[in-house]
């Protein structure tokens, strides 16, 4: 009898331990989920009732030239940032691995100190840093180009340099996980593959890439995730243009709903988004448990 | 021996060059911000000739870079608190109580890990006008209150924590609101400092949704808040680097500081190390 008692008020005390998580789970995530869901099926504005309008939304995407243009931007995002960030952010993690002691932490701190940063501080001195008549990088440019570039107003210009400022701004987060990575190498295979004549390059082909393989997937999907949700450093060092050649999907969502009022489709471009995170979410999970379960 | 050594000095060399490029812009904004806005568009030279602090004063009491700063530290401070606590009671009961439902709670803490919040802000937003919470401490707080990733961290290290040592604090007759509180919060102090910190610099540094649900100058965060700078003074590069390198400055301490712990927490929120 004791027994149910105490049985009962360990349960209920479970209840009151998860309480909060569950509360703010539900009201803040779960709840918005489904109301964006079906939202994406009604002509509702952003305050307020809407008439069910079925796949309407969903119709008017296939044909939005501005949705089909955001979709090619954030695609060509990824591209210019995923990979890119991951072998600059290996290149570096090796530099540093090297390194011993006090060098070895100076060295990665002047690396990570980027990606503590504000996303509004980085794009203030980046944007003063490549200003078109005082920037002090405008003289590389003039050197490279022959002459001076308004980059954020370039349509050419535009999506690479904002890849540059975010690969600046985020490898530092990649690094650190690579150091952990190439830490979790054995010295004794560096030393037996010394032994038996490799040469650096080889061993970093026969020894380190292997093992560190799943950190450098893991830093793929993470980068992948975190690039399909781009927003901030477009939004505020170009605003989607020059003639929407910066437009990306979240931009679209924001415009859609807080400019122009349409929550309904609005919510439709959301859920697409949310589903194409949620795809790539699951296989970066799968991923990671095959990575695990090998060690 | 000595061609490897000379070669070795030469990779270090150029390790310490590539990261002196790559806090330049850092190193830019700071010459930047010392110097009067007339020397700035001048084409000056790279090395500091200025030392006019004046832009700092004008930043701190001819903008609301003080109203920005308290709104920041409120929220930023409540949101790490509320965090760890949630998160901490929730790993706590997934770890040592075998409840109905955990299996399930499991996999929701699991599922939410994948939730992309930026998808969910035209909702949220809906949601937090509902509550009449727009422009609010609440609205910016509430939908940042969900960290999955410290609860999986937690649940890792309570997992780790000897049976026996449990089994002694139950037969001293400890609740387990006492035992959380009294043993594996102090048995946890590392990991709890270093989830802390990694918490405060992302929700000071968070843009999107404060930028979404504050639109009234005075209750804005430092992030949001400084992009006004901007529309209101027109390009007045000294002053606005000035701004930038404040806003920045308390993430960078909190990070100079802990480094280590900052360090400690990325690698195994990221599961790179366990």
């Amino acid at each position: 009898m004791a027994m149910i008692e105490n049985r009962r008020k360990r349960n209920l005390t479970a209840m009151t331990l998860v309480a909060p998580f569950v509360i703010v789970f539900a009201v803040f995530f779960f709840y918005p989920t489904i109301r964006m869901v079906q939202l994406s099926f009604t002509n509702a504005p952003l305050i307020g009732a809407g008439e069910w309008v079925g796949l309407d939304n969903y119709i008017r995407l296939a044909s939005d030239r501005l949705f089909k243009t955001s979709v090619w931007n954030n695609a060509y995002f990824i591209l210019l940032t995923v990979a890119p960030t991951t072998m600059i952010a290996l290149a570096i993690a090796l530099m540093i691995n090297r390194l011993k002691g006090g060098m070895q932490a100076f060295v990665m701190v002047l690396f990570f100190l980027p990606y503590v940063l504000p996303v509004s501080v980085v794009t203030q001195i980046w944007a003063w840093m490549l200003d078109f008549q005082y920037g002090v990088l405008q003289p590389v440019l003039a050197a490279l180009t022959g002459k001076p570039v308004a980059v954020f107003k370039d349509p050419d210009w535009v999506m690479p340099v904002i890849a540059a400022i975010t690969i600046w701004w985020t490898t530092g987060f990649n690094v650190l996980l690579f150091i952990a990575g190439l830490r979790n190498v054995p010295a004794e295979l560096y030393e037996a593959s010394a032994l038996d004549g490799a040469s650096q390059f080889q061993q970093f082909t026969r020894v380190t890439w292997p093992l560190i393989w799943p950190v450098t997937a893991l830093v793929l999907t993470l980068q992948l995730i975190l690039q399909l949700k781009i927003f901030d450093q477009i939004y505020l060092l170009s605003g989607g243009g020059p003639f929407n050649s910066s437009y990306v999907l979240l931009m679209q969502v924001y415009r859609e709903a807080f400019q122009l009022n349409h929550g309904g489709y609005s919510s439709a471009i959301a859920t697409v988004l949310f589903v194409l995170i949620a795809v790539v979410s699951v296989l970066q999970f799968q991923l990671l448990r095959i990575g695990r379960s090998r060690q | 021996m000595n061609t490897r050594r000379l070669e070795s000095a030469i990779v270090t060399g150029f390790t310490i060059i590539v990261a002196l490029i790559w806090v330049f812009p850092l190193y830019w904004a700071l010459v930047t911000s010392l110097r009067s806005e007339n020397r700035v568009v001048s084409r000056p030279g790279l090395l500091p000739d200025e030392f006019n602090i004046g832009n700092y004063a004008d930043a701190l009491f001819n903008t609301q870079l003080l109203t920005w700063y308290v709104n920041s530290v409120g929220t930023a401070v409540i949101v790490t608190v509320v965090v760890i606590l949630i998160s901490m009671m929730c790993a706590y009961a997934l770890s040592q109580i075998n409840f109905p439902g955990r299996r399930l709670l499991y996999l929701v803490v699991l599922a939410s890990f994948m939730i992309p919040s930026q998808a969910l802000v035209v909702t949220q937003f809906i949601l937090m006008d509902q509550f009449r919470l727009i422009n609010t401490w609440g609205g910016i707080i509430l939908p940042q209150l969900i960290v999955p990733v410290t609860i999986i961290v937690y649940k890792q290290f309570f997992d780790s924590v000897p049976r026996e040592m449990r089994e002694a604090a139950v037969l001293d007759g400890g609740g387990d609101y006492a035992i959380l509180f009294k043993l594996f919060l102090p048995l946890n102090w590392g990991i709890t400092t270093a989830l802390a910190i990694v918490t405060f610099i992302g929700v000071w540094n968070a843009f999107f949704w404060p930028f979404l649900v504050i639109t009234s100058e005075d209750m804005m965060t430092i992030p949001v808040g400084i992009t006004q700078v901007n529309d209101a003074f027109g390009l007045a590069y000294a002053r606005l680097m000035s701004v930038a390198l404040l806003a920045a400055l308390p993430v960078v301490l909190a990070y100079l500081i802990f480094q280590r712990r900052v360090t400690e927490a990325v690698m195994i929120s990221s599961g790179v190390k366990g």
